[in-house]
Parts: structure tokens; sequence; C-alpha cells
């Protein structure tokens, strides 16, 4: 049995690696933001933990939780893309994730907001796939969600 | 199977179209069933036909609106084997029927103290109109627990029962494992501690035969649009001597005998719970939809829904690393389950892809999801159009799953 082609649009081998293999699943020591994102209908939780270095930069990024493949591999994607950049880039890339994975058929696609490694670009395509599945959109954009509210957060030492 | 239910697919309108190219395998009755022809055409046909308002106009269109509206009553009480018309009340849903039992009965009745018994698998919505009561009267909610296969054990019933119990309000089939629950025993065990009973009969309407007086129910509420008749439309029934005792549960028209600025006098059941504008159009559907079900009647239906549960237990377990939950004895016509290392929503949407639509998540069931330990379940339902060829349409889907995430 082969899945469909349009399956594989969703679940491609990228997305499924991350959901198999989470990057950057675990606690973070000393982490100064943190927010949840909490998907009730599906049962999807994901906690997410941030430590903001002294320049302001994000220094290091984890996440926890239960949730399907797709929120689970745009978590971990996520973790991968956001390390390293300041809390504004990260909130124009949470749009652009955003618009990314609803943009309709046929619509102009949304540009990036920042020049994306090839690398990055290709894990923000693979998790573009949930745009044919509107009723998972959701799930992929879960974590993100979170990450914007961990960066509104204003406590902690960094705040 | 009978010749008779071979065909029954053909009755399904929507059945008739396709999904992604495919035969579309609908297995989420238990979420809301499709609708036969008979159901639509008596609809439209009320419509063209004979639609006016009730109980107002002085002329011949009102009247057979009425005598139709009426007459779907007559249907439900006996279908329900309820003693009179008078005890069935039209609500737009079980879940509203839940809700003006625990208004107008809850608050009339209960004071602080007093207990409702709740078992650990009901819907939410009957769950939280009983803890809304509980913060406007001080009452305490009991849970009776359920046995790992999911079902209710009536000596957990007595073990939770106390003299303060004043209802047991239980589903009589559980919508996520499947469980036909031993109503009649619980209801004796109630009744002897002075206790009234509520049955959320949902998911039994269409796949197990219900008489009230047999069962010993003193509320009986479910859906429209689980037995294939229209959404917007539901049934509370309860006793006379019960209903006489309850107040409006809300005011308007056609509810009341006569208003004045001093004081008003309500109409006797069931009108006095029916206020405003009923959904008449949705009665009179729900009405050929039990014409519909008893066209075929319960000595076909209910083994066939067996037959089906046994099968998909058998197809779905040959697949390693599927769990089932529920496994009760006695099951109706719902079989929930697990697929190790997948998500259920990844499960139902790999599925979907198929052509085959179950519901994936909790089924709005919280507390019995952490009883289970899990966040959701996938759950495929039938109904008496689902087939054979449906179940193995369901286990190679479950396979394709297994295959593309392992």
């Amino acid at each position: 049995m082969t899945p469909s082609d349009d399956l594989r649009d969703l679940y491609q081998d990228l997305v499924l690696d991350h959901s198999r293999t989470p990057r950057n699943f675990r606690t973070l020591e000393n982490a100064n933001r943190h927010a949840e994102g909490d998907n009730p209908l599906c049962g999807d939780r994901v906690a997410l933990f941030l430590r903001l270095g002294d320049d302001g930069r994000i220094e290091d990024v984890a996440f926890q939780g239960q949730g399907c493949a797709i929120s689970t591999a745009s978590s971990s994607i996520l973790t991968t893309l956001i390390k390293g950049k300041t809390p504004e880039d990260a909130e124009q890339l949470v749009r652009y994730v955003q618009a990314k994975c609803s943009t309709r058929p046929g619509a102009p696609e949304p540009s990036p907001p920042f020049a994306l490694s090839s690398e990055e670009a290709t894990r923000l395509e693979a998790l573009a796939g949930v745009r044919a599945y509107p009723m998972r959109v959701k799930c992929a954009t879960l974590a993100w969600h979170a990450l914007r509210r961990a960066l509104a957060e204003k406590v902690g030492p960094s705040a | 199977m009978t010749s008779s239910l071979a065909q029954a697919r053909a009755d399904f309108p929507i059945l008739q179209t396709c999904v992604n190219g495919r035969r579309l395998v609908y297995l989420d009755s238990a979420a809301s069933a499709q609708k036969p022809r008979a159901v639509l055409d008596a609809m439209t046909a009320f419509y063209e036909h004979d639609y006016a308002n009730i109980h107002r106009g002085a002329y011949d269109l009102s009247l057979r609106a009425t005598d139709l509206y009426e007459g779907a009553r007559a249907k439900v009480q006996a279908f329900l084997g309820a003693e009179a018309p008078e005890e069935i009340v039209f609500t737009k849903g079980a879940t509203e029927a839940i809700n003006l039992v625990a208004s107008s009965w809850g608050l009339t009745h209960l004071k602080s103290g007093d207990e409702i018994l709740l078992t650990t698998l009901e819907h939410h919505a009957n769950i939280v109109p009983w803890q809304l009561i509980r913060e406007r009267t001080g009452i305490t909610l009991r849970v009776v627990p359920i046995t790992p296969e999911g079902d209710v054990r009536g000596e957990d019933v007595c073990a939770a029962m106390t003299p303060r119990t004043r209802l047991v309000a239980l589903a009589h089939v559980s919508n996520v494992l499947g469980t036909v629950l031993p109503v009649r025993e619980v209801a004796a065990l109630a009744h002897a501690q002075g206790a009234l009973v509520l049955v959320d009969g949902c998911q039994a309407v269409a796949h197990v035969p219900v008489n009230v007086r047999d069962l010993g129910a003193d509320f009986y509420v479910f859906s429209g649009h689980k037995i294939y008749g229209p959404t917007g439309i539901g049934v509370l029934y309860a006793r006379c001597d019960v209903l006489e005792a309850m107040p409006p549960y809300q005011g308007g028209g056609d509810m009341v005998e006569r208003v004045t600025w001093e004081k008003t006098t309500f109409k006797a059941p069931p009108a006095r719970f029916e206020a405003g504008t009923p959904p008449i159009a949705e009665a009179i559907g729900l009405a050929a939809a039990l014409d519909y079900v008893q066209g075929f009647g319960f000595d076909i239906l209910t083994p066939h829904d067996q037959a089906l549960v046994r099968l998909a237990h058998e197809r779905l377990t040959a697949i390693p690393g599927v769990r089932l939950f529920g496994t009760a004895a006695h099951k109706a016509a719902v079989v929930s389950f697990g697929l190790d290392g997948v998500h259920p929503h990844d499960l139902a949407t790999v599925l979907d892809s198929e052509g085959v639509a179950i519901r994936a998540g909790h089924h709005c069931a919280q507390p019995l999801m952490q009883v289970l330990g899990v966040p959701a379940t996938a759950r495929a339902s039938f109904a008496l159009t689902t087939t054979e060829d449906d179940i193995a349409a369901l286990e190679s889907a479950v396979r394709k799953a297994k295959d593309l995430f392992a």
C-alpha cells in the first residue's frame, strides 16, 4: 500500500522525521520565557521554553508535550528556526508561518520577512503542506501561537 | 443480513457521493447519522403542502400542521413506550433536554447537600448542566467508576449511593466505549433509595429497543439527528407526575394560559415546556425517521450492529499496535481504538484520504479520557447502512496509516 500523493504533501519525510525524532524535545534549564499551547479539541498540548540572552536574542529553546505528528513536527521545526533570532525576527517568522500554512490554492505565496537559508526554507515548505488540510492548520500553528505568547510575556529575568 | 438492510444504503442520498474518488465509508453516525430520503421528503412535503404555525390559526393549514406536529409526538410516545403523549416534550436536542431537567426539576427539588450520581463515561452534556446546578444549589456530584472493560456495575452504583442521592443520571449507551449500561438494574437501585433516574439515550435509540417504563427511566432524552432525523429536534420524556411538578424552563408564547401584568398562568405539560414556535418541520422529520427505523425493527438492527462490532474488534485487533477502548460484553454500535505511535488525528486524516470518515478526539467526554489515560481516541461508529465492506475499508485504511507512520 502506498499513501496517496496528496497525503504525502502533508506527511512529507521531513515532517515525519521531525515528529518521530523531535529536536530540542526537553526541558530547558534557566528558561526565562514559557508558554503553553493547548488544543482541547484534539488534546494536543505543547509547552515551549525560551531563554533570552543578555543581548535580547533567543539563546536557547526547547519544548515538551504531546500531540499529533503535525503539531509535534511543527514544534520541533520551530525550535530549529528561532535559535539566535531576536524576538522581533521571531515574531515576524510567526506571521510568515501562519500566512504560509493558510495560503489558499492559487493565492500568492507570502514572502519571508528576511533571508532564510535553503534548509530553513525547506523545513517551512514541508510544514506548509498542511495548507491542503484546513482542519489541520491549527495543529501546525499551535507552537507558533505559543511562541508569540512566550515572547509577549513581561515576566522573567530578561523582561 | 436481511435483504432490506442490504439495500438500505440506497435510501441515503449522501452515501451515493464519493470522497477522494472513493465510495464514502461513513463511520461517524455516533456524532450524527446521515438522513434517508424518507426524512428529507417528509420535511419538504410539509413545507410545500402543509406548513403553517401550530396551535394558533383558525384555518385549515394550521390545523394540518398542528396535527402533523402532535402526530409526531404520539409517534415518539409509541417509540419510547411512554404512557401518554403528554409525557413527550420536544426540545432542540438532548443537551437542551438535560438542561431543562437540571434547571426546572433540579432548581425546584435539589438543595445543598443533595447528591446526584453520574458515571465516569458521561458525555459533557450530562456533566456540565449538573455542575451549573451545583454552583447554584450546593449539591454534590458523585461519580460511579467504570470497570477496565468500560462497564458500569450495579455494586459500584450501590456503593456510591447515599440517602442524599436524589438523581442518578447516566448514559444508556456510551458514546466513546459503546457499552450498553445496565439501566434497568441501576434504576431499580435508585428507586429503592427514593432517587429518580435520568437516561441519556442519544447513542441508544438507533441501536437498541427502548421502553422507558420497562427500563424504569423517570427521564429519558435523545437527539433526533442521531437516529437519522434532522438536527434541531430532541426529546425529553418524563413521567406525567414528574413533569406536572416542574415549573417552566423558558417563558413565551404557546406555554401560557392567561397573561396579565400581575400574574401569568401556565399550560399543563408538555406545552408548559415548549415556549415559542417549536421546530415543527424537524418534529415531522423525526417522526419519519422513527418510521424508517421501525420499518426494519430492532430484531434486525441490534444483531446487525453487534455483528459489526464483533467484526471490527476482530479486524482491528489483528493489526499489531491497535488497542481497543471499551470491551464490555454488551456493546452497541461504537468502537474506540488507538494505534501505537500514531495520534488519533493523524489516523483520522489518513482514513479520510481513503474515504473513511471516523471521529478523532475526546468525544465530549474529557473526564473519561483522563481515566483512559489518553488525550483522544479514534472512534468508528455504525449505522444501519454500515456493511462488512465498510469494516474491511476501515481495517485497510488503519493498516495504511500504520505503514505511513511506521
